[in-house]
């Protein structure tokens, strides 16, 4: 077989069959990855002008109207207090209990414990959406079982279409991403280490806070950025429960692209959305580095 | 330990209270998706048997999770095989790219691929979904095949080559059987998150909706929101089944290795 012998040929050196074997995969990413996104920033510096015309020369416009305009500027800066938020809340309240399944759990129950929790993941996204709707709706689950029970009398209308009805449902759809990575990092320490802290003297509080809290950082760092930089482009959760008052900026990239035909500033919206998370992120991994105690911690990658 | 587990039971309780609420109203008679509950009904779903519209989503989003899910893998196995057999220039850059759609933003992909599509002059349909819906499975079947290549023994398949096999036939007979269970895992993850992924096939399905499109359609029309929990609750039910099955695969290939098994699918 002639591809046979070519490949045995390339298999004498590692170098060239590992390229070789990556490049179908390598290739379909540049093609469909990497190309759209400069194709997106390219776009960004044009102005649109007909249907499907753009006019010639490259310009700023676009960047000056998406950071003066206080709309775009309003939606951008909810867009990272919501992430934020999100993410805050999710790893905070995804420690425990990632710690709790690799330290209180049989080992034998470990995979069953981790399956239990990314089930709800893999269920269709915008049905677990629109349930919280359901839920925290003015005759909503919440709403009438808090009636039932006698704890309000009128329903609560703080908890659906706003921000805080947005930052709840990201909330549980990102806590196994943030699950995930702690746990991963959490499995990795050498418990004879902890045994040693207790050993020489240290308490079970300072033993964590010293010990197990550093070498668990980099799955936190993993964790929130695995949970921060998706939540800044969702769609479907303002889009359901976010009301007006609600709305990112994704939202606002479908507009400009779907509705008013206007692709060049969806795209600057875009490239910007993706410059500060970018940023963000940048800045963020350079201090959970130093918060592993420098060179020592790999990011926990999924 | 003790308060950290009722607090991991409430925790999952949380995780879960959507979807149990979602069979709940799907076999509940009122037509107002709130309690009280009234009466059992199956009504719903035999309504959903009259959605034919409905029916056309359903077989577009098969055909197109099928093939995104079968080039995914493909695409997994040689990118998979490479990162842990071989090291060649630039792997953790090329790698880190190729995962890149593993947190970049769906609406970001979306958009950027539409662009291209738009500006070179072609009309979207099922095919611009497939090649969005490759391009973010294939992190997912990377990850689970990685783990399946890692705990291959690469002595199996030298043994193979001093018994004569080349390379292409030691890698069917020997590695490919092998590494079987991660593949199928990895086709049933990539199946799922394709017939679920709702922002990608909504920009990129042009008249021709998928599923979760033509879903997202229905949620503006409250007289259809029971039929809708009744959809829910049938694909809920077959991905809670798909992803079980994955999980067994998944763990039969890392029990066959000899691996200690404590993580999931990530």
């Amino acid at each position: 077989m002639r591809i046979g012998e070519r490949l045995h040929q390339f298999f004498r050196s590692e170098k060239g069959v590992g390229l070789l074997l990556v490049s179908p995969t390598a290739l379909y990413a540049l093609l469909l990855l990497a190309v759209p996104l400069i194709a997106i920033f390219a776009i960004s510096f044009l102005t649109q002008t007909g249907v499907r015309d753009f006019e010639p020369g490259l310009s700023l416009v676009n960047y000056r109207e998406a950071l003066t305009d206080p709309l775009y500027r309003q939606l951008m800066l909810r867009s990272l207090m919501v992430s934020g938020l999100v993410t805050l809340i999710t790893v905070l309240l995804a420690f425990p209990i990632a710690y709790f399944v690799s330290f209180g759990v049989k080992p034998e129950h470990k995979s069953l414990w981790i399956f239990l929790i990314t089930i709800p993941f893999w269920t269709s996204y915008l049905i677990r959406v629109f349930l919280w709707k359901v839920i925290l709706g003015y005759n909503g689950v919440l709403n009438s079982g808090l009636q039932a029970v006698g704890l309000i009398d009128e329903p609560l209308t703080f908890i659906l279409y706003n921000v805080n009805a947005v930052v709840i449902t990201l909330a549980h759809a990102y806590a196994p991403f943030a699950i995930l990575p702690i746990f991963v990092a959490l499995e990795k320490i050498d418990r004879s280490l902890l045994e040693a802290s207790r050993d020489l003297g240290e308490s079970r509080t300072m033993t964590f806070l010293r010990v197990t809290l550093p070498l668990a950082a980099p799955g936190v760092v993993a964790a929130v950025l695995i949970v921060f930089i998706p939540t800044i482009g969702d769609y479907v959760t303002p889009r359901l429960v976010g009301g007006p008052g609600g709305l990112m900026i994704a939202n606002m990239i479908q507009t400009q692209f779907l509705r008013l035909n206007n692709a060049p500033l969806g795209a600057t919206l875009a490239v910007l959305a993706m410059l500060i998370v970018a940023v963000i992120s940048i800045l963020f991994l350079i201090l959970g580095h130093r918060a592993a105690g420098g060179g020592k911690a790999n990011g926990g990658r999924k | 330990m003790k308060s950290l587990k009722a607090y991991a039971i409430l925790y999952l309780v949380f995780l879960y209270a959507p979807i149990f609420l979602l069979p709940l109203f799907a076999f509940n008679s009122s037509t107002i998706i709130a309690f009280p509950l009234e009466n059992f009904t199956t009504e719903w779903f035999t309504q959903l048997l009259t959605l034919t519209e409905m029916h056309g989503a359903l077989l577009n989003s098969l055909k197109i999770a099928v093939t995104s899910a079968v080039l995914a893998t493909v695409l997994g196995v040689f990118a998979a095989m490479a990162a842990t057999r071989y090291s060649f220039p630039g792997q953790k850059g090329i790698m880190g790219f190729i995962m890149l759609p593993l947190v970049l933003p769906e609406i970001i992909v979306a958009v950027s691929l539409l662009i291209v599509i738009l500006r070179m002059g072609f009309d979207t349909g099922a095919w611009s979904v497939i090649a969005g819906h490759t391009l973010i499975c294939t992190p997912f079947a990377i990850a689970i095949l990685q783990s399946a290549f890692a705990s291959l023994d690469p002595s199996l398949e030298e043994a193979a080559y001093d018994l004569g096999e080349t390379p292409a036939s030691a890698f069917r007979l020997v590695t490919l059987p092998l590494v079987m269970p991660g593949i199928i895992s990895a086709l049933l993850i990539s199946f799922t998150i394709s017939m679920d992924e709702f922002i990608i096939a909504f920009f990129l399905t042009g008249s021709d909706p998928t599923l979760p499109v033509y879903l997202f359609s229905m949620l503006r029309f409250p007289k259809l929101l029971p039929a809708v929990m009744a959809l829910g609750t049938i694909l809920v039910v077959l991905s809670v089944l798909l992803i079980t099955i994955a999980e067994f695969f998944r763990r039969r290939g890392a029990k066959r290795a000899g691996l200690k098994d404590t993580g999931g699918f990530l």
